[in-house]
């Protein structure tokens, strides 16, 4: 009997199309637009200024603060302008453009292929190093990696959870890494255990990767204290409250992180641009895109630059197919649908998902018929049918009542609901009027 | 280029629907119908189609000329309701009674709250318990199974083994005394028992839950808390006092409990959103099911059980929370 977490979850149909397929070096675009906003926290500020000649790795954006991440050249070549520029959250950001001239990188990056196991960093090192290569979390959720690593005075880590879950459909960049860089998640997984002192870690893989679940448990055994844990299909495994909930049944109370049970989650992608960080001196410039769809020709993963037009990415795995309603960055579950084509891609940019445009649409809302499928599925606990009509009815103190801040909107409620409601569209605007109330309350 | 439709997350849908959760149940009430059909022949056949046309017609013509809606009786809810009215009342109820419960049911019961969704009480038995007061001769008098299958209201009635072993009781014979004169407890499953059209046949009824839960249409709970909740109950009295109380499984197969049980409480609307307490809503429904059968005027009395249980379902569902993550402290140091 396989774990998975205790409430609720879906399972909606997988399709990973690109499953299986080799990661592809997509080429340097001519121009790329790098947003200085690709974390959570606050915006980078920008070192560099028109004119300015730049190569791949140069710093272009310094960190503002604790919660915030340095942003590098995915480039070489000279910037054009820093500017507004509609980035994948629909909202126009500033970004640095850079007008491509060859492909010179930094020579302190090591660029050999070369696995390179010895971990000579400290601690503290790694984490500073870790910081400077401006890493955030590459599963969606981009919140800069080093302040999950420093664990605040009076709590305890025991554990290092590896999500290698890639619960959305179709998504498989995650699933291509792991079967093509092992070694470097494995050195990564260590890399993340030595900063965080702890000596127990778990990689935590979904049962329909059987091959990725296969390689990396013959590699962990040659890595001592890593164990790799097959979990059930389910959504939202990915999710960090539900995924330590699965691997070793702690849940972490409401509106508390995970080091409260005393665990830290990194995403796979994050392990292997730790790796690279840590021992080969490489910045987070790039990172594996998968780009799928039912109408896609040709559904690829690829290495592609940050800052490349999705536009490239698209027309790499087959160009726009003809019908096309949506374009969704990231998985069908969570992803944003995008406005354009032109939008880079980020830091936190998954996949690529292009949707028909008769299934593009949402079917027409009927009356709720009370069937209580939403609470069924819920992963968190609680009533979305209740939440959208108090949030509806501005009852917020009600809606806070019955937590609707815990919601983790993953959408598995408007996933199942026969009446097709919008319930998460309605729990998102009163989960932020909510959250203005509580912010107001404690000022 | 194309124009890129933009929505909030998830953008993909289980493709579950309203029309596939009520036609599921109408499928799962297709082997009570084939039993009472042939238990009651053409008095079956016309009970369902009149409680079903009219139910459907009744809501088309409140929706399109009173509420200025669409019309929604495609949706599979106004043919349950008509089903399950036909399965509550005798098979040689005249047309007219049929036609007045109907009107009561979607038109009292069901619309004047709004619709789909919206009704606080089950609408079928709004319409049976309105039919059982203002006709109580006609809706206590049930035909003979297997007698005569092509007459309608002409035929020979009898009681029910409910109301047989009520007065029997009252008029001070021993109730392990009276299972003789009644069916098995083999043929009672079996459907071969009087009755309403559908509420006889134990077994069919039982199919049509393992097609809903299978399809996941309803889940266990209030089927099973309340007929376990009858079965315990009646367990206990009949232990304790033989003389007076029939034995447990004669309760559970007799009358109407496995159809309100599965099918009427189960409803969607009138029923409680969380599984604790959905499982509350069954044990109240047992106890006073339970508490009609043997202390009140009426043999049998899970309809009136599940009417009052629905006035309690927003109370339930305000005072009851369905299991949150992370309350149960599971780590301490």
């Amino acid at each position: 009997m396989l774990k998975t977490f205790s409430l609720g979850g879906i399972h909606p149909p997988e399709n990973k199309f690109s499953a299986g397929k080799k990661i592809e070096v997509l080429p340097v675009p001519a121009q790329v637009t790098v947003p200085i906003s690709q974390h959570i926290g606050a915006p980078a500020t920008p070192v560099v200024a028109k004119g300015d000649l730049v190569k791949v790795g140069t710093l272009l954006a310094k960190s503002a603060g604790f919660v915030s991440a340095n942003i590098h050249s995915p480039v070489s070549g000279s910037v054009l302008k820093i500017d507004d520029v509609l980035d994948p959250s629909g909202y126009r950001k500033p970004a640095i453009f850079i007008k491509v001239e060859g492909d010179e990188w930094e020579e302190s990056i090591d660029r050999s292929t070369q696995l390179k196991k010895e971990i000579t960093a400290s601690s503290e090192e790694i984490i500073k190093t870790i910081a400077n290569a401006g890493i955030v979390g590459l599963g969606g959720a981009t919140f800069p990696s080093h302040v999950k690593l420093s664990v605040p005075p009076g709590k305890t880590c025991d554990l290092l959870i590896i999500n290698a879950v890639e619960c959305e459909p179709y998504l498989t960049a995650d699933h291509q890494l792991m079967l093509e860089k092992g070694d470097e998640i494995m050195v990564g997984t260590q890399i993340f255990m030595k900063a965080l002192k702890v000596d127990k870690a778990i990689i935590a893989i979904e049962n329909n990767k059987p091959d990725a679940i296969k390689h990396l448990q013959s590699l962990a055994s040659s890595y001592p204290g890593i164990t790799v844990e097959p979990l059930k299909v389910q959504y939202p495994q990915g999710g960090e409250k539900q995924l330590i909930d699965a691997c070793i049944k702690r849940q972490i109370p409401s509106g508390k992180l995970p080091i409260e049970v005393g665990a830290v989650v990194q995403n796979v992608g994050t392990t292997v641009a730790v790796y690279e960080a840590v021992q080969k001196n490489k910045p987070l410039f790039e990172r594996v895109v998968t780009v799928t769809g039912k109408s896609v020709t040709k559904p690829s993963n690829f290495l592609a630059r940050i800052g490349t037009p999705i536009s490239n990415l698209i027309e790499a795995a087959g160009g726009l197919p003809q019908d096309t309603g949506k374009v969704i960055g990231g998985g069908p579950m969570m992803g944003k649908a995008l406005v354009s084509t032109d939008i880079p891609i980020t830091k936190g940019s998954s996949g690529i998902l292009i949707i028909k445009n008769e299934e593009s649409k949402r079917k027409p809302v009927q009356n709720c018929i009370r069937c209580g499928k939403c609470i069924t599925v819920c992963p968190m606990g609680l009533e979305p049918y209740l939440l959208m009509t108090v949030s509806d009815k501005a009852m917020y103190d009600i809606a806070e009542e019955r937590r609707i801040m815990d919601c983790i909107e993953c959408g598995s409620c408007s996933y199942t609901c026969p009446s097709s409601r919008p319930l998460l569209d309605y729990i998102r605007l009163g989960k932020g009027k909510v959250g203005q109330i509580m912010r107001s309350r404690t000022k | 280029m194309n124009t890129l439709t933009i929505s909030p997350s998830p953008h993909v849908h289980s493709g579950d629907s309203v029309k596939k959760n009520m036609y599921g149940v109408v499928i799962a009430l297709v082997p009570a119908l084939l039993i009472a059909f042939y238990n009651f022949g053409l008095g079956a056949f016309v009970v369902t189609a009149t409680a079903v046309i009219s139910c459907m017609l009744f809501e088309h013509l409140i929706q399109v000329y009173l509420m200025k809606q669409h019309t929604t009786i495609w949706d599979g809810s106004a043919m349950i309701t008509g089903l399950l009215l036909a399965f509550n009342i005798p098979t040689n109820l005249p047309i007219f009674i049929i036609v007045i419960g109907a009107l009561v049911s979607i038109g009292i019961g069901k619309m004047s709250f709004g619709g789909l969704g919206n009704n606080p009480f089950n609408p079928a038995l709004v319409g049976r318990v309105f039919l059982l007061i203002s006709f109580p001769v006609q809706m206590t008098s049930w035909p003979v199974p297997k007698n005569l299958p092509f007459t309608y209201t002409d035929v020979t009635t009898s009681a029910t083994p409910l109301s047989v072993m009520k007065e029997a009781i009252a008029s001070g014979e021993l109730p392990t005394n009276v299972l003789d004169q009644i069916p098995s407890y083999r043929d009672m499953f079996l459907g071969l028992q009087g009755g309403s059209a559908g509420e006889m046949a134990g077994i069919a009824i039982l199919l049509g839950l393992a097609f809903m839960l299978f399809r996941k249409i309803v889940t266990w709970h209030i089927p099973t808390a309340v007929i376990g909740s009858v079965f315990i109950l009646t367990g206990i009295l009949h232990y304790i006092n033989p003389m007076m109380y029939a034995p447990p499984m004669f309760h559970i197969l007799s009358g109407g409990l496995f159809l309100g049980a599965v099918f009427m409480a189960t409803d969607y609307s009138s029923s409680p959103m969380s599984k604790k307490g959905a499982i509350i809503f069954g044990v109240g429904i047992g106890v006073i099911t339970v508490a009609i059968r043997l202390f009140g005027a009426y043999p049998e009395g899970i309809s009136f059980a599940i009417l009052i249980m629905n006035a309690f379902v927003p109370l339930i569902d305000k005072y009851i929370k369905p299991k949150r993550f992370g309350e149960t402290p599971a780590f301490a140091k």
